[in-house]
């Protein structure tokens, strides 16, 4: 299958191990993975912050990049950014764009997956990961994606994996990306909670689909000295016996 | 004489000034004050844990819950979109049946209204069934200045009101309470209350029936306000927990219901599917103890004389945005704000207004407006929502209120002029459609690399990234990016390594399923609870 890759700007500009592991496990479970390289941003920190008018290049640009009819599948390391793609895109076009951006915008949100998504619904996989492992479901594939537990179902499928449920998983870690600066105080006291639950799993890594919330729980890990590190869920489904190396690799945040 | 052309008016939101629908502060200074208490933090972590709890098995039980939850928001949504035609016709069923209806514009002319109904009857004195409707115009402050007293008779409502405190919760207005501080409460407020009394709740309990039964005994007036009125039948509804309620509804000769025009039902069997809905969302409970309903008056049966009061206060604006007409679709259950992280941790007060949580973010600044001053506290509501959505799962007629407050911020970025914000989010956009500014961007990012201390971490962020860096460690920007490596000779190889070991054999990587068509996604299924829980 013909599948393009897109890489969400955080990845892109400062996460690219998790974009990398996502490209290489597509390769290795035989599929040609596109890059196109005029792709940039998905315009969600505009829209969600409450500006429409400013992503409406952005979304015309990946309708773009990514309508071209060969490409069977748009796949993306992040939760939040499919879920903008899929859900928000619309929004945008309809208030202002025309109809072709309409049509476009539509194309493309129906072969958008979220990788875990891609790698349930469509091509299955098989990772080799000997850690003990925690899962935070992002609150975007938990309810605007409704990824369900595809990466529970890949995390379990994983060799040698030590997967341990995490309290309270499906309360936000308080990212929301702008929330967390516009309310510094209250997205700090979500952090503490999750770090909290975090903690009572002794896990060595926390795992999620979205760098996004990851930079915000591994920054908090961080900042208290955890012995937990965070890994994206790409990295983990990429590591194989003969690449044993995502682990050591970990960032601590 | 002048002639009317063109679009009428838009209607007029609830006015600045008056009633309940504005804080002092914006939300992240409001909320600051309550995060630092430890105390009401673990008093409302451990009740909305709790109510959640019991929300998720009583809704789970029922195996038409999601029918429930689309007939729910089908009855609101259509009586929403025939409100003049039902709120006459319910006009005509209670005068029809001996009761007497009075318009109000606003909070105002509502607390006019029923202080001149008040003292028609000679009364100094009024009991009270909890009421959103008169928390939001703030009615006991303008009977009180009329030397009216108001005497609320729920439980959770007279604790927020002994205390001179202010509801924290729609449901539960106490909620930021426990047991301790409303024993301390009890002892200093209520007139010759044993000195005695312990914590436990049932000794509580019969320390306010007390109370409360002696107000109850005599007061010849009360007001309340209402769950759902029946057009069909000039039937109205309430719903409630103590009996407190029923109380105030039979005993006293006059009863006075303020009603918001949006609570209005088109039919009688309506109430089937909201009696349903909202005690399960709310409590918990399969049904609440006391439903309560009334059509006019009956001659020598309950009060004698009843008014209705019916309030707009900014609804009818509401309602002429595509934000508001989904907002009014709310039964104030709210399960929204018992699974709110943020509220869970802020608590009511930090929203300023009678409507706090998610649904609060998006119905007050439809009804009072956002848009007056450039630090209007309201216009900080729509805002303070990481949106992760929790509340759309749980909102039993299916408001999906993380749309409207992203179309809430829309609306106020347009309204606002020109803010050192919006001209970043220009910047950044006009950055992101062009590929090579953007790698130039990209690079300039990386060279925040010297920020970072030994361990690769960066600890302190400049402004306006402090509030991030208070509480979190940021990892250094990488060397490379992924555009970069992927373009790279060493990316191309890796690529084409694993590729390779595709090629080589399928023992180590099965995929599960060939590339033969894609299977479609059961994605925009309902929502619903636990679907995407642990394992
Ligand atoms: S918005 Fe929905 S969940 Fe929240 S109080 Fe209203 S009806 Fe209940």
């Amino acid at each position: 299958m013909r599948i393009g890759l897109f890489a969400t700007c955080l990845g892109d500009t400062l996460f690219p191990d998790a974009v990398r592991a996502t490209a290489v496990l597509l390769a290795r479970l035989g599929h040609e993975v596109v890059f196109p390289p005029g792709q940039t941003c998905c315009g969600q920190m505009h829209i969600n912050t409450g500006y429409q008018r400013e992503p409406v290049p952005l979304v015309r640009d990946f309708a773009e990049q990514f309508g071209d009819a060969s490409i069977e599948a748009v796949v993306m390391p992040s939760g939040s950014c499919a879920g903008s793609v899929r859900h928000q895109h619309a929004t945008v076009a309809d208030r202002y764009g025309d109809a072709a951006l309409r049509a476009g915008v539509a194309t493309v949100a129906a072969k958008t997956y979220e990788l875990s998504e891609l790698l349930v619904d469509v091509l299955g996989v098989g990772a080799y990961f000997p850690h003990r492992v925690t899962y935070h479901p992002t609150c975007h594939s938990l309810r605007m994606l409704r990824v369900g537990d595809r990466p529970l179902r890949l995390l379990r499928a994983v060799d040698s994996i030590d997967l341990v449920e995490l309290p309270g998983a499906d309360s936000c870690c308080g990212f929301g990306g702008t929330f967390a600066l516009k309310n510094a105080g209250t997205s700090t006291a979500m952090l503490h909670d999750k770090l909290a639950g975090i903690a009572t799993t002794g896990a060595e890594v926390c795992t999620a689909g979205d760098s996004s919330c990851l930079m915000h729980i591994g920054g908090g890990l961080s900042r208290i000295r955890s012995g937990t590190r965070t890994l994206h869920l790409a990295r983990i489904l990429a590591a194989t016996r003969a690449t044993p190396d995502a682990l050591t690799e970990a960032t601590a945040v | 004489m002048s002639t009317f052309l063109g679009m009428p008016a838009r209607p007029p939101r609830s006015p600045y000034g008056t009633g309940n629908l504005r804080g002092d502060e914006p939300f992240p200074r409001a909320a600051h004050q309550e995060l630092g208490n430890a105390q009401l933090r673990r008093n409302l972590g451990r009740a909305t844990t709790t109510i959640r709890a019991k929300r998720l098995n009583a809704t789970g039980e029922l195996p038409d819950w999601e029918a429930l939850r689309e007939a729910g928001s089908a009855i609101k949504t259509d009586a929403l979109n025939r409100l003049p035609e039902l709120l006459e016709q319910l006009e005509r069923k209670v005068t029809e049946h001996g009761g007497t209806v009075h318009w109000a514009r606003d909070g105002a002319e509502a607390n006019e209204i029923v202080t001149r109904l008040v003292r028609a009857t000679g009364s100094g004195e009024v009991i009270k069934v909890k009421s959103m409707a008169t928390q939001e115009i703030g009615l006991n402050e303008h009977l009180e200045a009329a030397g009216i007293t108001p005497y609320e008779t729920d439980l959770a409502e007279l604790i927020v009101q002994l205390a001179h405190d202010r509801p924290s919760h729609i449901l539960v207005p106490a909620i930021h309470r426990n047991r301790d501080e409303i024993r301390q409460i009890f002892l200093d407020r209520i007139p010759g209350v044993d000195p005695e009394l312990d914590n436990v709740p049932a000794h509580l309990a019969a320390a306010a029936r007390a109370y409360l039964r002696e107000k109850f005994m005599t007061a010849k007036v009360a007001v309340s306000g209402a769950n759902f009125g029946v057009a069909e039948t000039g039937t109205l509804a309430v719903v409630e927990s103590e009996g407190n309620g029923r109380m105030c509804l039979t005993l006293p000769e006059t009863l006075i219901t303020v009603m918001g025009i949006e609570k209005v039902l088109p039919r009688y069997r309506d109430l089937e599917v909201f009696l349903q809905l909202l005690p399960r969302s709310s409590t918990g409970e399969r049904m609440n103890p006391y439903t309560s309903l009334w059509t006019g008056v009956t001659p020598g049966d309950g009060p004698q004389d009843f008014h209705l009061v019916l309030l707009d206060n900014g609804r009818t604006a509401a309602l002429a945005d595509t934000v508001g007409r989904a907002a009014l679709n709310c039964i104030r259950c709210s399960a929204c704000l018992n699974v709110c992280p943020v509220y869970e941790r802020t608590g009511g007060h930090a929203y300023g207004s009678t409507y706090p949580g998610p649904i609060g973010a998006v119905l007050t600044p439809q009804l009072a407006g956002m848009d007056a001053a450039a630090d209007d506290p309201n216009s900080s509501l729509p805002y303070a929502s990481s949106l992760c959505g929790a509340c759309f799962d749980a909102c039993p007629v299916k408001i999906d209120i993380p749309s409207l407050l992203v179309e809430l911020r829309h609306q106020h970025t347009e309204q606002t002029g020109t803010t050192a914000e919006k001209l970043a989010m220009k910047a950044a956009a006009a950055v992101m459609k062009r590929p090579t500014l953007y790698a130039g961007a990209q690079k300039a990012a990386g060279l925040g690399r010297a920020l970072a201390g030994r361990d690769g971490t960066i600890s302190r962020l400049p402004p306006p990234f402090g509030g991030w860096s208070d509480s979190r460690d940021t990892a250094a920007p990488p060397r490379q990016t992924f555009r970069a490596w992927y373009a790279s000779a060493e990316g191309r190889a890796t690529l084409r390594a694993a590729a390779d070991e595709h090629d080589r054999g399928p023992d180590e990587h099965t995929p599960d399923q060939g590339e033969g068509g894609m299977r479609r996604r059961d994605g925009e299924h309902a929502p619903g609870q636990g679907e995407g829980g642990t394992e």
